[in-house]
């Protein structure tokens, strides 16, 4: 058989994947072929998912935002995806460069499980569900139950993800990243605030500064208790406050593209910034 | 013989012209031939088996597993190196492929030949070599004092210079200690090349270099080979910025194809092009300075230490002009100065662009600032009151006779009008410091400005007989140039061929491929050097062929010689009797090949003095920046730059070598470092080693380009090249220090030292 498949449906991927464990799945491909590359990674066969429908794209389900695994970060940078999912669509746009996001998808963004992964914090603030499937039926799982730590997931070799599950959005969010130049770097610290105006809750992921992806939960319970939901205003200090405690949820290291310390600085200023955007 | 009524002129560029390179089009269409793409029947893909450790005892390399994969037909060690067992541009301390002892991590220990690329990585892997690790040396300050780790020492070359009264001193001193880390040269096309074996047992080498002939020097040494069975010639070159000086993967590839009777291609991968070449040195450097109260300057003292990595490279010469160049562009009655390199087991560090210049001026304008800081004095007053000009005389003893127009870059580049110093609020967020990442808004952006000077030598210096060679032919009135100098993107391809119709009124002139077979010696590409020395050898062939060519006509024609021109093609007596057209004037091809000198220098002395530069070039830049001080994020938000070139050759291309080097210059000040541990480079990739991109870099606004012709070279015209990677980097800090307040006395400044200063 051919070293490369490409299936057209989704129950012809997942037959294929059962029946050969030594299939690796390609998405995008913005991870996998530098791997290859670089000799990382040596795909015995490898199952194209390009061609797969029923993965790609984006649909509005009522309250629910549906976005295919195959959906691209350049789809997600859209307008019309940017009004039902704002902090989501800012953070595809800072995703490596227009030939990265063209390909790159948010299905490949969650089974790399990179803590640099740029939707990661975002998908956390908005408690995403993703919906994994194999030939043996289908589970959902939250991004914290997929990713276990550095590009760790718990998904099985016969195993797909096929879609991700947000909440449309119901107030202001936002997302923010460093890194040390101004476009096309990978995140040294980010952050995603999500503000839910109907049901009162303040979401907060952090990015690039923990093993496997976490809500900053004191910082969120806190600032829901302090905004005045009706008018969008919090009393002062509020956006400082939170801005240490998103800090004291990071757990950053020391490596060669920035330090502990500045990781941790710098997640507490995003996040009262962040904050103080969505506040009025 | 025929008259001809009608001048043949196309408007093809001339000198002084704007004139578009050939292969522009090509290279962004992705249809131009990188060494990259070479390709032959029956090749063989090589690969370099490398050191994992910095520093360690070879004990054994067994080659039996790598040797018995099918597919393989060479793998090759140290004993296999037919000749010469070490190389080097200036001393020659480096092995071919490590024997005993490797001093860095990445360097060449082995080779392979395979049918097949990945095969050829698969056996490279299946090598086995046994170290015993040895503890590296990584502080150049202990350099010194430490065990040698070559037999060469440790020291590789301590310049001083004590110039007028040592122990003079002023009213004003300021001090300071600044460090440089280690940049590269980044550039696109990685290592790459193909040799292939010549039926009189010597071989072909296509590769992307700087320096034909030095190569050959070098290649045929280690191949045991006499020079000229060891033909070179110049491949697609993906850019090169010094770090093509020195060989690479040249004698390997040879050898591959040596021993295996076949053409043999290697390809550098990212990870290993950041190892494969030399670096600009880090180094670190205390200064102090002494001015009367007017802002005179008196004395500066300094010491500079670079590190050379494990071998020599182009050190020598790096710390020669660090030191020669450390009190800048400015009067310096007394001076101090210890500049030395030292080896050590990080990665080898040699040329790149600004050579040397780049670390000092970073310092020294840094002192400047801080100078008229004390003096409450203007910070570009300061160094107009103290510029050098022409008849002044250096720290080296060495008297200006060319021209030195730095007040006249100073007044071009401070008088420009500044951008809106209040516009921040109107950019995009995507304009703001943090960029694409959304971090800042308008009210967290702080915009100021800072100016600096810089300067350096051209050609190469200390006594050094340098020359380049050209071959100019005329025949059946179409001209062919012949060079080896090597075109790395700087415009020589343009400019051999404006000079040629300069020089004979023809349009159509045919560059030939550079190479060693045909024409001597170019020299390097580097030193912003080409276009005065192999362009002054091809003005040279080009004269001596239009000689011949009026002293035939003269001759058959009975005119006299000196009645008669050479213009736009046609050949015209002042008396208006002969009118020919040169394709016509002349039986049979006129050939004349050129060598071109530039005057005499000299070493220096046991003081550093003498007279050992030929010429030198003159910038300013002045940076306005962005800064998010509480997340340390910058942009910077413009670069205005007024510099020294003698004439403007070619319009295009001398914006096209201003920009890119203010380019390099905004690297190293905000993001451009390769990350060394413990002799480890922890970043070799352009995922993390990071240079701007379009929304990093400012547009750059040339204020002046100050044409005061170079007495001594071709057409008057200095180097551009390397002048605004000098200038560029210490302008950009020092509007960081304005914005800031902090004395961010270490480039590139990082985030965190601008965010957490005191972490």
């Amino acid at each position: 058989m051919s070293n490369v498949v490409v299936p057209t449906t989704l129950d012809e991927a997942l037959a294929l994947l059962a029946a050969d464990p030594q299939l690796s799945p390609l998405a995008g491909g913005t991870d996998f072929m530098v791997e290859v590359n670089h000799g990382a990674r040596r795909p015995v066969r490898v199952l194209a998912l390009r061609a797969v429908a029923e993965l790609r794209g984006w649909r509005r389900d009522g309250d629910v935002l549906v976005i295919g695994a195959g959906c691209t970060y350049v789809s997600m940078a859209d307008p019309a995806f940017a009004v039902a999912a704002p902090a989501l669509a800012q953070a595809a746009r800072t995703i490596g460069s227009p030939q990265i996001r063209n390909v790159g998808t948010i299905g490949g963004n969650l089974a790399t499980a990179s803590p640099a992964g740029d939707t990661l914090p975002v998908l956390m603030a908005l408690g995403a569900r993703v919906e994994v499937a194999s030939t043996e039926g289908t589970r959902t799982l939250a991004v914290d139950e997929l990713i276990t730590g550095v590009k760790r997931t718990v998904l099985h070799p016969a195993e797909l993800i096929t879609s991700v599950r947000i909440p449309v959005a119901r107030g202001p969010q936002e997302f923010c990243k460093i890194g040390t130049r101004n476009a096309m770097v990978i995140s040294a610290a980010g952050i995603a605030v999500v503000l839910d105006r109907e049901a009162h809750t303040v979401g907060c992921g952090l990015g690039s500064v923990t093993a496997a992806p976490v809500r900053a939960t004191d910082a969120e319970t806190f600032a829901a208790e302090a905004i005045d939901w009706s008018t969008l205003r919090a009393g002062a200090g509020t956006t400082e406050r939170f801005g240490t405690l998103a800090a004291d949820a990071a757990t950053p290291i020391d490596d060669h593209r920035s330090t502990a310390a500045y990781r941790r600085h710098a997640i507490g200023v995003m996040a009262r910034r962040a904050l103080e955007r969505c506040l009025s | 013989m025929t008259d001809v009524a009608t001048h043949r002129r196309t408007g093809a560029p001339r000198v002084g012209e704007s004139a578009p390179r050939p292969d522009g089009v090509a290279k962004v269409q992705g249809r131009f031939a990188f060494s990259s793409d070479l390709f032959a029947e029956n090749l063989l893909w090589g690969q370099t088996i490398r050191s994992p450790h910095a520093h360690a005892r070879i004990i054994d390399i067994d080659i039996r597993e790598a040797l018995s994969l099918p597919g393989v037909h060479a793998v090759l060690t140290a004993d296999d190196v037919p000749g010469e067992l070490h190389y080097g541009l200036e001393h020659q301390d480096q092995p071919v492929l490590a024997a005993d002892v490797v001093r860095y991590f990445g360097e060449p220990v082995a080779l392979v030949a395979a049918d097949h690329p990945e095969t050829a990585r698969r056996a490279a892997a299946a090598v086995v070599v046994s170290y015993e690790p040895l503890t590296p040396l990584v502080d150049s300050a202990l350099a010194a004092q430490a065990d040698p780790i070559h037999p060469d020492g440790n020291v590789l070359r301590t310049l001083t210079i004590r110039h007028g009264d040592l122990d003079a001193t002023a009213a004003v001193v300021v001090e300071g200690t600044y460090e440089v880390g280690m940049q590269d040269q980044a550039f696109m096309g990685p290592e790459s090349g193909m040799a292939l074996p010549s039926a009189d047992g010597g071989v072909e080498l296509f590769v992307s270099t700087q320096w034909l002939h030095a190569d050959r020097r070098q290649v045929a040494g280690c191949l045991g080979l006499p020079e000229d069975m060891v033909r070179i010639t110049l491949a697609g070159v993906g850019g090169a910025f010094g770090a093509r000086e020195d060989l690479s993967l040249h004698v390997h590839l040879c050898l591959l194809s040596q021993h295996t009777g076949r053409p043999v291609k290697m390809v550098y991968r990212r990870p290993e092009s950041f190892v494969g070449h030399v670096h600009r040195h880090p180094a670190r450097m205390w200064y102090r300075h002494h001015a009367d109260t007017d802002g005179t300057l008196v004395k500066v003292e300094a010491r500079l230490l670079l590190d050379g990595g494990a071998y020599a490279s182009s050190s020598l010469a790096v710390i020669a002009n660090a030191t020669c160049f450390a009190a800048g562009p400015y009067r310096v009655p007394h001076a101090d100065i210890e500049g030395t390199v030292v080896r050590t087991n990080n990665p080898p560090c040699g040329a790149m662009r600004g050579f040397g210049a780049v670390q000092s001026c970073f310092a020294h304008e840094a002192q400047m600032d801080k100078l008229a800081a004390a003096l409450a004095l203007d910070p570009v007053e300061l160094r107009r009151r103290n510029a050098l000009a022409t008849g002044d005389t250096l720290v080296t003893g060495q008297v200006i006779t060319g021209a030195a127009p730095v007040a006249e870059v100073i007044d071009a580049c401070a008088s420009h009008p500044l951008p809106d110093l209040a516009a921040v609020d109107e950019q995009p967020m995507m304009h703001r410091p943090g960029g694409a990442g959304r971090t800042a808004d308008a009210h967290h952006v702080r915009r100021a400005t800072g100016f600096a000077l810089g300067f350096k030598n051209l050609l190469f210096s200390e006594g050094f007989d340098d020359y380049s060679s050209a071959v100019c032919r005329l025949e059946n009135g179409a001209v062919t140039i012949t060079c080896a100098c090597a075109e790395v993107g700087q415009g020589f391809v343009t400019l051999a061929q404006q000079i040629a119709r300069e020089e004979l009124g023809i349009d159509e002139i045919v560059l030939a491929p550079a190479e060693t077979a045909t024409v001597g010696s170019a020299g390097s590409t580097s030193a912003s050097r080409q276009s005065w020395m192999s362009g002054g050898a091809v003005q040279a062939a080009c004269r001596a062929v239009r000689g011949r060519v009026l002293q035939q006509v003269a001759r058959r024609r009975g005119v006299a010689l000196d009645g008669l021109v050479l213009r736009d093609g046609i050949i015209e007596s002042l008396d208006g009797s002969v009118r020919v057209d040169l394709a016509d004037a002349v039986d049979g091809p006129i050939e004349e090949t050129a060598e071109y000198h530039h005057r005499p220098t000299q070493p220096l002395d046991e003081n550093g003095q003498g007279d050992a530069h030929v010429s030198f070039a003159f910038a300013a830049h002045r940076a306005v920046v962005d800064v998010d001080p509480e997340l340390g994020l910058v942009r910077v938000h413009d670069m205005t730059t007024a510099q020294d070139v003698g004439r403007v050759l070619n319009p295009l291309q001398a914006i096209g070598q201003i920009e890119g080097g203010t380019a390099q210059g905004v690297g190293l000040a905000v993001m451009e470092e390769l990350i060394v541990e413990d002799g480890i480079i922890k970043n070799r990739s352009f995922t993390d080693y990071l240079i701007p991109t379009t929304l990093d870099m400012p547009t750059v606004r040339i204020a002046a380009l100050i044409e005061e012709p170079e007495p001594d070279a071709p057409f008057g015209a200095k180097g551009i090249g390397e002048p605004p990677t000098i200038s560029s980097t210490p302008a950009i800090v020092a509007a960081l220090r304005a914005a800031t307040g902090l004395e961010l006395t270490r480039v590139p400044v990082r985030p965190q030292d601008i965010a957490l200063p005191r972490s």
